[in-house]
């Protein structure tokens, strides 16, 4: 079984987000990059069935050559070999074109995405690629099996989880869950010193353009002062809570 | 060319998150001076849909559809798009929403942006605000295509009452077998257990619990209030509860009107996931927990003794007001 593995190259969870020219570029200074955590959960669930089921795993990501150290770190988490498609990602759609011509050509049966990156927040490019591609598609995926060319996966949904049953080839959105946190996989001195000469190709992109553009950011408004409540006086927040907030 | 809006139903009854993209609907067919025509399916009454500016329901009668299905509700979206000479569609934010849109994109090949936070800016260029960075910035984004998707943010917008006639009409789709490649062996879902992303209040509980076996009083308060359990991730790493309970940046999004926060620190990454929440209370026995900087109300003192007292406070309360 072949697997391609959509990798994000996204700031930390700890960052702090500003903005520069005329607030309208994310500013990088001093951010550290990481692999988005929803695609690490797909990436060790991609590990497993390399190391039980004999899979081969790619993994790629749309970016400039800013985001290689992060390639890098998935082929020290285990990945065969791994793939930049050579341009800035611009919008979710443009990023799903790309990683689905990838997908096309290499005839992959199990393509893993995040459902959603850190960073814009889409929810997108998943479902995207695999519309792409007219493959099967299960989004917020916490649990998948395959046997054959059968895959059995369990999905998410709000107050519950469902089981269902697809063919090959399968677009999987990932997320916590389809793992142990315990499990995830991270690098260890022997996978980075493979890493460095694990193939790492650099492909043009297809023409395709975004269908989205974003004009403008914007930082939050600041926030007001708390209203601290004696431990001894609940009455005073049921009260704040109903007259003044009213949300009871 | 009405706005088109889908407005999810379970066993009959219209989720809030409807009636808010409806609502939603009512206002930014009005920018674009036309009407709204609501999909659903399986509905056999939408007319609470009147009394939130829906005009037109084309509603789908059809047992394949009896379980969510994304390719064939988002082929089902697209014919009613194609039918209704649709320019704008709106659809929530919710689990089965956010599985069918970028199908429906595609399809449609309609520019989606999805985290919408506020009626369009613009309607050419059409603009709409965003949440970016989870919650931590916005961004104002401009959509190219002709038609156009909008996956509105849970919560933002509200929601509005506005006249509407919600005439009913069968609509009968043509669905291939291709639509039904995906199939559904079992769905196991707490059938009285309000979820995170429908609850009007949710009460979250952190590592300050000591302990799983402390939940009872979370649950008691919940209760209370008729709200949803969350716990922060720390907490769900450890076993202490369920991962689907886990709120914060890699975790769920809570929107809800009212968060209770006991015994959570306030770590950046589960305030990003909380943010959106219009209020936020916290309870914590250190004054210097950051999410004392980041909440509108709080309560420094032993969440032991303070969350009881709560419960039994509310619980007169709500006697009172009943």
């Amino acid at each position: 079984m072949k697997i391609l593995v959509c990798i994000s190259h996204v700031p930390d969870t700890t960052s702090k987000i500003n903005f520069t020219d005329n607030n309208t570029k994310f500013d990088t200074n001093g951010v550290q990059f990481v692999i988005n955590p929803n695609d690490e959960f797909g990436l060790t669930r991609a590990m497993w069935f390399k190391e039980k089921q004999g899979a081969t795993v790619d993994v790629i990501n749309v970016g400039g050559p800013e985001t290689e150290p992060t390639l890098r770190k998935a082929l020290a988490i285990g990945a065969d070999s791994a793939i930049r498609v050579n341009t800035p990602a611009t919008d979710g759609f443009q990023v799903a074109k790309q990683l689905a011509k990838v997908a096309k050509d290499g005839e992959y049966d199990l393509i893993i995405a995040g459902r959603e990156s850190l960073d814009y927040n889409g929810g997108m490019v998943p479902g995207m690629v695999a519309a792409l591609l007219d493959a099967n598609f299960v989004n917020t995926c916490i649990g998948l099996e395959i046997e054959g060319d059968q895959a059995t996966a369990i999905r998410e949904i709000d107050g519950g989880k469902e089981t269902v049953t697809a063919g090959l080839p399968l677009v999987i959105g990932t997320q916590k869950g389809l793992v142990e946190e315990s499990d995830l996989r991270i690098p260890n001195m022997r996978g980075i010193m493979q890493a460095r000469s694990k193939p790492l190709k650099v492909l043009d992109p297809i023409d395709a353009a975004a269908q989205t553009t974003i004009e403008k950011f914007e930082k939050p408004a600041p926030k007001g002062a708390i209203k601290l409540i004696d431990p001894d006086n609940l009455d005073e927040l049921i009260n704040l809570l109903h007259n003044e907030a009213k949300v009871i | 060319m009405s706005v088109l809006v889908y407005t999810e139903s379970e066993e009959g009854k219209f989720k809030k998150a409807s009636l808010e993209v409806a609502s939603y609907a009512k206002e930014v067919a009005q920018i674009l001076q036309t009407t709204v025509t609501a999909v659903t399916f399986n509905t056999s009454d939408a007319s609470e849909l009147k009394n939130h500016g829906v005009d037109k329901v084309l509603n789908v009668t059809n047992d394949k559809l009896s379980n969510f299905n994304a390719e064939a509700y988002s082929d089902v979206l697209k014919q009613a798009a194609e039918k209704e000479g649709t320019k704008v569609i709106i659809l929530s934010q919710s689990a089965n929403s956010k599985y069918l849109a970028p199908l429906l994109a595609v399809h449609l090949n309609a520019g989606y942006a999805s985290n919408v936070v506020n009626l369009p800016e613009s309607a050419d260029p059409f603009m709409v605000k965003r949440t970016a960075f989870t919650n931590k910035a916005f961004s104002h984004t401009k959509i190219e295509t002709e038609i156009k998707i909008i996956g509105l943010s849970n919560n933002s917008f509200g929601l509005r009452e506005n006249q509407g006639n919600a005439t009913a009409e069968e609509f009968n789709p043509t669905l291939s077998e291709e639509d039904f490649s995906l199939k559904v062996l079992s769905v196991d879902k707490a059938k009285d257990k309000v979820s995170i992303a429908d609850a009007d209040i949710v009460v979250s509980g952190g590592r300050g619990l000591k302990s799983g076996e402390n939940w009872g009083m979370i649950e008691d308060l919940a209760e209370t209030l008729g709200a949803a359990l969350a716990c922060s991730k720390p907490v769900s790493d450890m076993g202490w509860r369920p991962h689907s309970e886990h709120v914060g940046q890699t975790g769920k999004p809570v929107a809800a009107n009212l968060y209770i926060a006991i015994g959570i620190s306030g770590a950046i990454q589960h305030l990003a996931g909380v943010n959106a929440s219009k209020v936020k209370v916290v309870i914590n026995n250190d004054p210097e927990a950051p999410f004392f900087k980041a909440a509108d109300y709080g309560v420094v003192g032993d969440a032991f003794e303070i969350v009881p007292k709560l419960t039994e406070k509310l619980k007169e309360f709500k006697a009172k007001n009943a």
